[in-house]
């Protein structure tokens, strides 16, 4: 993110009496420009709670159920919006609760800004009652985090977390603070943000020769291929991504985070990488001669085995975070640096081309995968409706301008393959950690975060079981998010590779499902479970006119696996059509 | 990155901090999460008032060392991060031996080969006697063997501290890093640096 994104803050808030270090916490927030936090109380982040009742009107506060699914929505929120999602937790299991999410946000480079509890300064160390030492526990999954003892530290420790969770790349923060610094009154000059550390440097300085270089090489290629992923939106440089796009006319692949950058339909647009991303792009990886990968991390479910991955390319890496460079695929240009800088430059020196001979050499690849898989799992002529169908119905339906946030698992890699995006943070997912459990309450966060746009979680029967708690903060908030549950009674993916891979020793797969409609009654949400063809699409219809939240489950056929399929310890253009 | 190479040495690492509690722990799980074990580690005062300076000695290949180098200057504590070569570094480590003392003063051999490994007495007492030195891993090993003939009873080594013979210091660099804008000096980019050969076209 570049050092211009940081908005415009209030003007500091000078007040002469003094206050508690939660009400300056609070204060800080809304300098900040925070309106939304998801959070759960607690003893230890009692004296914030008492203060945020005076706050109600400006800081609207959402009641989770389960502090996982409190950073969730966090997350959601975040990567809907674009702003920094905050997030209330108070000690011990509180606090433990946040790290299956930090570790998320930490892995997805997601800002977050992560408030503990913690018992008072005098106890720690004692075993104290829901003491529990988060500074330690979550130091391997946050950006930066810390323990704030007095109060007169909040507000520079505030600013900070912001400051770090927002800038270079993206990530979580969290600061714990003992209940005596929340309880402290102290003189409240005001809140100033931070703008500089001198240890931390988020946006290294480009060299202009390293661009050229870049371009230089890219003016050579004949058959260049362009990979991006998040960094590109995290940048907000969709637009400087698309000129360099269009004026170079290299064809570009997409990691499943950055989905949506360029349009599902853009001619230039050839699909997703990775394990279950398309054929041409992945087996062409192996072909092309120069790779450009812009705000990516050669993920290893993108790369296959990395012995046998582009070792003909030659490879330029762009990107913000110098300690991607060189970590899983050598690069022969690293272009440091934010990419809403370095890619106009690049547009600069690269010459206009079209390509035309080896873009062509990617539609025999497209053609073979309508042909094996695409087709059948978007228009099936089995009996069993099948995940592709219902995405497909879905794209007819919202025309590519609903949010889509999905779970882990065989619905994610079908929605990832078949949503029809036109913009980024159109599809929320959890990619680096694979979460099951995100979606539901990432949908909520994702609906705060933009509550104007239409937000269909699609979740397994898997992962909705592991939030449907959540159901009780739609219920309660009241907004509407619509939920589709694709239920094949099985943990598909796993049951997938336990098909391939170990003679269909099926080993703890089949899982029963409750009524969901019935579930979803008890919270007063409305739902429908559908397995008929013909029902589906009024079922779709329906859920998406209704105005609160709505719960849709499709029975879908139960065996169906994803493909293509990069196998584990394959290289990418040995994917597998079936 | 096969074209690196893989073969593992003693690496010095060198680490430039703000004084910040918890960093330590930040630091060392680099390390461990892919269970790499830290040989030695000191942590002490720079040339600069209120920088702490990290010493890690590791063995490992260039490139893991690399790897590692960058996620600890990621962390957002610290300022800089090198990585050398036990030949680009002078280092030294120091060892206390405890004897007891009347096997000393019985032998005048013992005494003369105190001295050959240049030990000093740090304490001398009726029941026992403490001996220093300091140097190279080798010569601190080698007095352990000379003196557990003679009843060592107790020997512990410090972590190594080493400093980079090629360094300038560090007073210039952090001048810039105080700076929101600082120059070149300070935005290394390594990579460059380091490749100016390779695109050769």
């Amino acid at each position: 993110m570049s050092t211009q994104a940081l908005p415009l803050l209030d003007a500091p808030v000078a007040t002469t009496r003094e206050i508690s270090g939660a009400e300056v916490l609070l204060r800080g927030l809304l300098a900040e420009g925070v309106d939304t936090i998801f959070g759960y109380p607690g003893g230890a982040i009692l004296p914030i709670y008492d203060a945020l009742y005076d706050f109600k009107e400006q800081l609207n506060h959402v009641l989770v159920r389960h502090e996982q699914g409190g950073i969730h929505a966090g997350q959601g929120y975040a990567r809907a919006s674009g702003k920094v999602g905050v997030v209330f937790a108070t000690s011990g299991p509180g606090a433990t609760n946040l790290v299956t999410g930090l570790a998320d946000a930490q892995i997805d480079s997601t800002p977050l800004v992560c408030i503990t509890g913690q018992v008072f300064a005098h106890l720690l160390g004692s075993d104290a009652f829901q003491e529990t030492d988060v500074i330690n526990i979550t130091a391997p999954v946050t950006k930066w985090n810390y323990q704030v003892t007095e109060a007169s530290e909040i507000s520079d420790i505030l600013a900070k977390a912001f400051y770090i969770a927002r800038s270079g790349r993206p990530g979580p923060v969290l600061i714990d603070i003992t209940k005596n610094a929340q309880l402290d009154k102290i003189a409240f000059a005001g809140y100033q943000p931070c703008t500089h550390i001198r240890s931390y440097r988020p946006a290294p300085v480009v060299r202009p020769e390293a661009v050229a270089q870049a371009a230089a090489l890219i003016n050579q290629a004949q058959r260049p291929l362009v990979l991006w992923g998040q960094g590109v939106v995290l940048g907000g440089a969709e637009r400087e991504f698309q000129a360099f796009i269009e004026k170079s006319g290299i064809p570009a692949a997409w990691t499943i985070l950055g989905a949506g950058v360029l349009p599902s339909n853009h001619p230039l647009n050839v699909g997703m990488l990775g394990m279950h991303g398309n054929y041409g792009p992945n087996v062409l990886t192996n072909e092309c001669d120069v790779l450009i990968a812009i705000g990516m991390r050669f993920d290893d479910r993108v790369t296959g085995r990395l012995d046998k991955y582009a070792r003909q390319a030659q490879v330029i890496h762009l990107d913000i975070d110098p300690t991607e460079i060189d970590k899983n695929v050598a690069a022969t240009v690293p272009v440091w640096g934010d990419c809403k800088q370095t890619l106009p430059m690049l547009t600069r020196l690269v010459a206009p081309r079209t390509h035309p001979a080896w873009r062509e050499r990617f539609v025999p690849f497209q053609n073979a995968e309508v042909d094996a898989v695409i087709r059948e799992a978007l228009f099936p002529t089995s009996a069993e409706l099948t995940m592709g169908e219902v995405i497909q119905q879905l794209n007819e339906l919202t025309k590519g301008e609903a949010i889509l946030v999905t779970d882990v698992g065989q619905h994610q890699m079908v929605t990832c393959r078949y949503a029809r995006l036109n913009q980024s943070r159109r599809h929320i997912t959890s990619g680096g950690l694979g979460t099951m459990g995100f979606a539901l309450p990432a949908a909520i966060g994702a609906k705060f975060g933009m509550p104007d746009t239409t937000v269909v979680a699609i979740i397994g029967d898997g992962g909705v079981q592991m939030t449907i708690q959540e159901l009780g903060t739609l219920m309660q908030t009241g907004i509407a998010v619509k939920i589709i549950v694709l239920n094949n009674q099985f943990l598909g993916m796993v049951r997938q590779w336990q098909e391939l891979f170990s003679e269909r020793r099926y080993s703890f797969v089949n899982i029963q499902s409750p009524d969901y409609v019935a579930v979803a009654r008890g919270y007063r949400i409305e739902g429908q479970s559908v397995s008929d063809r013909a029902e589906l699409r009024p079922a779709l219809h329906a859920m998406l006119v209704h105005p609160g939240s709505f719960m849709l489950e499709v029975m879908v056929a139960q065996e169906q696996n994803i493909f293509p399929m990069v196998p584990q310890g394959c290289s990418v253009s040995e994917i597998r059509l079936k | 990155m096969s074209q690196q190479p893989t073969t593992r040495q003693e690496y010095n690492i060198t680490a430039y901090t703000e004084n910040h509690i918890g960093l330590l722990n930040r630091i060392a799980i680099i390390f461990s999460r892919r269970k790499i074990n830290i040989e030695s580690l000191n942590t002490s005062p720079s040339e600069i008032e209120g920088i702490h300076r990290f010493n890690i000695v590791i063995t490992e290949t260039e490139e893991v060392v690399r790897t590692i180098s960058r996620q600890i200057e990621k962390q957002v504590e610290v300022l800089k991060v090198y990585f050398n070569t036990n030949d680009e570094v002078i280092w030294q480590e120091m060892a206390l031996y405890k004897v007891p003392t009347d096997v000393i003063a019985e032998r005048a051999l013992v005494e003369r080969l105190l001295r050959e490994n240049g030990a000093r007495a740090v304490v001398i007492r009726k029941d026992y006697t403490v001996f220093e030195t300091t140097g190279h891993r080798q010569e601190t090993d080698n007095l352990i063997r000379v003196l557990q003939p003679f009843g060592l009873i107790e020997f512990v080594r410090s972590a190594r501290i080493a400093i980079i013979k090629a360094s300038d210091g560090f007073h210039l660099k952090l001048n810039e890093f105080e700076e929101a804008e600082p120059g070149d000096e300070v935005i290394e980019n390594e990579y460059l640096n380091d490749r100016d050969g390779v695109f050769a076209m």
